[in-house]
């Protein structure tokens, strides 16, 4: 069964003028996880607002754990969580406060809410900090402590939008072990966001989104192919440069590409660290040694290269004059 | 039943902040006890009423609904708080009735008016505040008081609703309820105004209302105001006009623009 639905969304701002979404269709099977990825003002908000009955679109439709969201948002709202790309939590209130409050909102009992939002603080490793005001606390423990209230009566279908955006590398790693959990205990999961890596780390399947619009579709690896993969680089001196250029193609099977300023020697390879390893064998036996080396993964940037033909950060700062424009 | 228990989560939400950050109660209990002192103290002493008791008299009904009148906008940058950061997404992504939010926000504002109208009616004792009129009256005083409040506070769920900064709305709430409260018959008397003013403080709600808790707490002078005009003639029946108009417009107005936020 789907567990999301999305129709031939549209949605259009400022009479139409601006098409946050244009015909974007995807589904969800029930108990995987779908990764939205594109760049800012891509669109992925807006659908993520549609499917959690915040938004209603302009034309086509969408459903969720089967229920649609436009007729029945309030028998949608039983059923998800969301948590968005701010941490939407009572900052003025402590920690075990916020759960409570929502527990009691998901029409809890007394008892059963304090029960509740205890254990959840316990298994976000917030049990230190729940009788500090949400203002003393970091960036991931604020996250944490969001996502936790969208899991007070453990949705079926779990919308994180953005859930890392804005995190330091530790918060960062500390989300993704708490998603990575989630998903194990079976539930629906759509996570937007701007990261290949996350994608790649969190989802069974990607949605590559632009213009309000799905422009691929598949798993990490497939999209992965399709861009690439990675590719690996190297930095030797002058003299070094034609030998090099020989190894490098030599493991990467097709030719390399050199870059005569930098002395930067480049080819993509498809089996990652074990072909960083055969070349530097080869560079070592051959008496080269690398002034630099090393692999690069493919970034949305690349994949958005590859897909559109043009790049995603363009667009990042296209939507920001665009918004900066719509204030004045 | 549900909209109630929601709505009543939400007052404790508010009585919680209040409770974590008590700056804010001390503060806003601060500001009116300051101006009690000050019209008491500084301008009270110029201000010839014949009024049995003195200025003072006149004063604290004035003072109270100055003090209903600007939590208006603590209504208002509250929600716009909300609004702003996000916090509201998630009250509407929950199952509970939509307009459990704002309604809760308003109770909460009117317990808020409870603990501040107390102390200042303690305040006003110390300084020679004396009502004559019999507890039942001086009760119904206080009802009244609460009733505008909570009235006003729809005007400021809505001004929090299409607001998009808090300290916007804060600034903006103030420069509507100042001048109301001043241009009234509320320390000041309304015959000394120029005559365009004098027209509009008579028919001025908060001077209807100070007129009207004077009535009942059993003053007679309703500070200049020159008798004949209907509101100054009839400032209870004027005044439970004007709550009923007040809220008969902010609260549809309210509402429809709490529900189409959902359309952007």
């Amino acid at each position: 069964m789907k567990a999301i639905l999305a129709d031939n969304l549209i949605k259009t701002y400022r009479n139409g003028e601006v098409r946050a979404l244009n015909d974007l269709s995807l589904d969800v099977e029930e108990g995987t996880v779908l990764s939205v990825l594109g760049p800012n003002g891509a669109g992925k908000t807006t659908v993520v607002r549609i499917l959690a009955t915040l938004l209603i679109p302009d034309s086509g439709s969408a459903s969720v754990g089967g229920i649609d969201v436009i007729k029945h948002p309030d028998k949608v709202r039983e059923i998800i969580g969301l948590s968005g790309q701010y941490a939407a939590v009572d900052e003025t209130l402590t920690g075990w406060d916020n759960l409570v409050m929502f527990g009691r909102l998901y029409h809890l009992g007394k008892n059963a809410a304090v029960k509740r939002a205890e254990e959840l603080l316990e298994r976000f490793s917030l049990t230190d900090s729940a009788r500090r005001p949400i203002k003393t606390y970091s960036g991931g423990m604020r996250r944490r402590l969001d996502l936790a209230a969208s899991l007070i009566v453990q949705p079926k279908v779990l919308f994180l939008d953005e859930p890392t955006t804005g995190l330091d590398p530790r918060g960062r790693q500390e989300m993704w072990g708490v998603i990575e959990e989630l998903v194990t205990g079976g539930v629906t999961l759509l996570l937007t966001t701007q990261y290949l890596d996350e994608a790649d780390q969190l989802a069974d399947d990607i949605v590559v989104i632009d213009h309000g619009k799905v422009i691929a579709r598949g798993t990490s690896d497939a999209l992965k192919r399709q861009v690439g993969g990675e590719r690996l680089e190297v930095v030797v001196e002058q003299s070094h440069v034609a030998n090099t250029m020989e190894i490098v193609a030599r493991v990467s099977g097709v030719s390399a590409i050199l870059d005569e300023g930098l002395r930067l020697v480049s080819a993509p390879v498809i089996t990652g660290a074990s072909a960083l390893i055969e070349v530097l064998r080869l560079l070592d036996g051959a008496g080269i040694h690398p002034l630099d080396i090393a692999l690069k993964r493919p970034s949305l940037d690349d994949v958005f290269m590859s897909l559109t033909g043009h790049a995603a950060e363009d667009e990042v700062v296209a939507e920001k004059t665009k918004k900066a424009r719509g204030r004045k | 039943m549900n909209l109630l228990h929601d709505a009543l989560i939400i007052t404790k939400r508010q009585l919680l902040q209040l409770s974590r950050v008590p700056e804010v109660l001390i503060f806003s209990t601060i500001q009116p006890v300051m101006f009690v002192l000050l019209f008491r103290y500084v301008f009270g002493g110029s201000i010839a009423t014949g009024q049995p008791g003195g200025y003072v008299q006149l004063l604290m009904p004035g003072i109270f609904v100055q003090t209903v009148a600007f939590t208006l906008a603590a209504t208002a940058s509250g929600l716009a708080e909300d609004m702003t950061k996000g916090l509201i997404d998630r009250f509407r992504s929950l199952p509970i009735a939509r307009s459990a939010l704002v309604i809760g926000r308003t109770l909460g504002d009117s317990t808020l008016n409870i603990v501040v109208l107390f102390v200042m009616g303690l305040a006003g004792f110390i300084v020679g505040w004396r009502p004559t009129s019999g507890i039942f009256k001086i009760s119904l005083a206080f009802l009244f008081l609460l009733a505008f409040g909570y009235a006003l506070s729809w005007v400021g769920i809505y001004a929090g609703l299409s607001a998009r900064d808090a300290r916007v709305v804060q600034n903006m709430s103030f420069l509507i309820t100042f001048p109301l409260t001043f241009l009234s018959n509320a320390f000041a008397p309304t015959t000394g105004m120029p005559h365009f003013l004098q027209y509009f403080a008579e028919w001025n709600p908060v001077s209807t209302m100070v007129a009207a808790c004077r009535t009942l707490f059993g003053l007679q002078n309703h500070f200049g105001v020159t008798a004949g005009s209907f509101p100054s003639q009839h400032p209870l029946i004027m005044s439970l006009i004007y709550m009923v108009l007040i809220m008969a417009i902010f609260i549809p107005l309210s509402v429809r623009k709490y529900n189409n936020s959902a359309k952007k």
